[in-house]
């Protein structure tokens, strides 16, 4: 099977999609012409014409709600917002709009558009390239968010994003465009090439939304990730020793539950990791959602690594990125609890 | 260097306030007839003095006169006083309503009846509106029946939103009237997308957005003005300037821009200002941008200049803030008493016919009214399932919600 980076994955799956139906449109700023910022939409324009694939003047509310209204319409638009960080003048519209139309309207109108960004740090990016704004986004009902971790899911879950018929924010870590990343910044990259999960189908394939893979079986606690912290996790479980067994989520909401409460009954133990700062992060709601349905299994305080409560920093990136050393130490201390 | 002095901080004011004489001096009103009317294709830079004036048809002595005149037939003009009147009475009846504890909230459109009456005979069906809250006529006059309003308006078990809507948040995709939302503005840019979706799709269909003059402050206005200036949308860009948002008179908005019409002058959109009591005149501008659109030559942005003659809303006084007697003096006087004097001059209306389809209209929307109640008001009769309120967040109910919807026992 062809192995592709993240990137080439996402761009995979917008073609495939745009091939199959003349309704997806795709748009954003630098999208059309570029391609794109990280060249997530090079070719697009030129393989399916302006109208379908198109730059956008700099206008976050003005993206998404144009979106919305095209899929008032009737057509399923893809749009980007060049870094999650700049999501928020479009805030608005995504909570107050594309959320509740089909709710407000009783069905009379619907809004079928995905908002892909990419998100999370690791990168040098400092404070507005970097940031995690996923809880912004689970706390609102009527949409739906996902966080892919890896080429072969970024493909199958645009996809699936793009045929949903309810509103989608698509999160890309761009830690993991073009390779997977265990926080060892110290170390070199490997690409994408050389990772199982860079094999990407080609053609139509779609993973359900709301359905988490285990990445890594185990039974000592488990491990509940997402994105980038997939692999720091996983290089954490092999650095400690511990058998840690970690869950990827992919879907943040709706959420597989199910998967979370069947591994946390097994393993007794629990650690939830992500980048996004730690106070009203979604972790919270996972830490709340293990504490009331696996209660009486667990053997010790669930634990959150996560980024500090700062905004994220410059110079202080690797003190800052939960990196395998804090998320080993979490490890420890609760299967030692 | 001079010494400038202090810096002086600027807030406009009204000219008068509670107490004071009402005071429209200001406003410079032209004589009806004096606008030309330019043909649609005209180039946008040829006509910037049109956002600076006012199209008017209707004179004071009733006349139609002018280049915007002879578009309706009497027929038509019979039906648009009747469409006025309708809402008028519409509106007394629902603020009444809620007097008595029927619903939690209404909003009126006293005065400003011809603006959304008039606009809807320019469109075509398929068409979308994206309106605002005040905005019903467009409902009224393409046969929304009545009693799917009431409902919405009570929330009773026959509401087409289920309960779920704050009463005058309309949907009707049938209608052309898009889903209602209380976030200001959001609508102006959803229009220009759908306007985008409809010469994307090649379609032939146009979007008419809706704001108002305190809106036009909201990012989304820019927002709007912008994607509809860069990709040529098919879309007409409704203000209407009836004065007030809320407590705050229109030159908190405005600034110190001449006109709101004027703020499309620099996204190179053509702007008029129209009359907004003179349902010719609304009508007349209406169509023309609206062939403007459906021909593929880009927004039109038109400003309705009209008054807000009732309350903000029935949670508002405005005698805190404006004198009493102020929609009174307002220049433009009563859409429907224009368009009736009009008829009457045109000798196929006369005062007794105008009681007599008061009394008939009145009927009917009593009619209409009972028969709503007969499904419920807010805290009496029918209203909707609980079960209702857990539907349509999500095409298909995720497990969550499931679960929350068995919590609550239903």
């Amino acid at each position: 099977m062809p192995r592709k980076t993240m990137i080439e994955a996402i761009r995979d799956a917008l073609d495939v999609s745009m091939g199959r139906d003349n309704q997806v449109i795709v748009y954003g700023e630098d999208v059309g012409f570029f391609g794109g910022v990280f060249r997530a939409t090079q070719g697009l324009q030129a393989k399916y014409g302006k109208s379908r694939c198109f730059d956008a003047p700099i206008s976050e509310s003005g993206i998404v709600g144009s979106a919305i209204g095209m899929a008032a319409y009737g057509l399923r638009p893809c749009v980007e917002v060049q870094f999650a960080d700049y999501v928020y003048p479009a805030y608005d519209q995504i909570v107050s709009e594309a959320a509740r139309l089909r709710y407000r309207s009783n069905g009379d109108f619907t809004c079928p558009i995905v908002v892909r960004m990419p998100t999370g740090g690791g990168i040098f990016g400092g404070q507005t390239h970097s940031q995690s704004p996923e809880a912004l986004f689970t706390h609102v009902s009527g949409l739906k968010v996902i966080v892919p971790s890896n080429p072969h899911d970024a493909k199958g879950l645009l996809i699936a994003a793009i045929e949903d018929p309810d509103p989608v924010i698509f999160l890309e870590p761009k830690r993991l465009y073009n390779g997977p990343f265990d926080g060892h910044h110290d170390k070199p990259v490997t690409p994408w090439s050389k990772h199982e999960l860079g094999e990407v189908a080609d053609g139509h394939y779609t993973i359900p939304l709301g359905k988490a893979a285990i990445r890594r079986p185990g039974s000592a606690v488990t491990v509940l990730a997402y994105g980038t912290m997939v692999y720091v996790a996983q290089a954490a479980a092999e650095e400690t020793g511990v058998d840690a067994e970690v869950i990827d989520l992919r879907t943040l909401l709706p959420l597989d539950l199910d998967a979370i409460v069947a591994s946390v009954k097994k393993t007794g133990r629990c650690v939830v990791v992500h980048e996004a700062t730690l106070t009203s992060g979604f972790g919270a709601e996972l830490v709340s959602l293990v504490q009331e349905n696996c209660f009486y299994h667990l053997e010790a305080p669930v634990a959150r690594v996560a980024g500090w409560d700062t905004p994220y920093p410059h110079a202080q990136e690797w003190d800052y990125f939960p990196g395998p050393a804090r998320v080993g130490r979490a490890l420890i201390e609760t299967v030692e609890a | 260097m001079a010494d400038a002095g202090m810096l002086r901080f600027h807030v406009p004011e009204p000219e008068v306030r509670p107490g004071g004489t009402p005071d429209f001096s200001n406003v410079t009103i032209p004589k009806a007839g004096s606008v030309p009317r330019p043909e649609i294709d005209v180039d946008p830079r040829a006509i910037r003095d049109m956002a600076f004036s006012i199209i008017r048809v209707l004179n004071r002595a009733g006349e139609a006169v002018g280049p915007w005149a002879g578009l309706l037939s009497d027929e038509e003009l019979l039906q648009g006083l009747r469409h006025m009147m309708t809402l008028r009475t519409f509106d007394a009846r629902m603020q009444m309503a809620q007097r008595q504890g029927k619903t939690s909230f209404y909003m009126q459109h006293l005065g400003e009846e011809a603006v959304s009456c008039a606009f809807r005979k320019a469109l075509q069906p398929g068409d979308m509106n994206f309106p605002t809250y005040r905005q019903a006529g467009l409902l009224i006059a393409d046969g929304y029946p009545m009693v799917s309003m009431m409902n919405q308006i009570y929330s009773n078990e026959a509401d087409p939103l289920k309960g779920r809507q704050l009463p005058v948040m309309y949907s009707s995709k049938e209608h052309g009237f898009f889903s209602i939302s209380g976030n200001l503005a959001t609508q102006y840019i959803q229009a220009v997308g759908w306007a985008m979706a409809s010469a994307i799709s090649n379609d032939s269909r146009i979007a008419a957005a809706w704001i108002g003059d305190g809106s036009t402050a909201e990012s989304d206005f820019h927002a709007a003005l912008v994607f509809a200036s860069t990709y040529k949308a098919p879309v007409v860009l409704n203000v209407v300037n009836n004065q007030w948002a809320i407590s705050t008179f229109q030159g908190i908005a405005r600034g110190g821009s001449g006109t709101f019409a004027a703020r499309g002058l620099g996204f190179g959109i053509p702007s008029l200002r129209v009359d907004g009591n003179d349902y010719l005149a609304v009508h007349a501008v209406a169509k023309w941008a609206v062939e403007r659109a459906r021909r593929n030559l880009g927004p039109t942005l038109i400003e309705y200049v009209t008054y807000r003659v009732g309350a903000h809303s029935t949670s508002d006084d405005p005698s805190a803030y404006r004198p009493k007697a102020e929609s009174d003096a307002w220049p433009l006087g009563d859409p429907v008493i224009r368009l009736k004097n009009h008829l009457i001059h045109k000798k196929v209306w006369s005062e007794d016919r105008h009681i007599q389809a008061e009394a008939e209209i009145l009927e009917t929307v009593i009619a209409a009214q009972k028969e709503a109640e007969s499904h419920g008001t807010l805290h009496a009769g029918g209203k909707p399932s609980t079960r209702d309120m857990f539907e349509g967040v999500y095409a298909e109910m995720p497990p969550h919600l499931r679960r929350q919807r068995q919590q609550a026992g239903v």
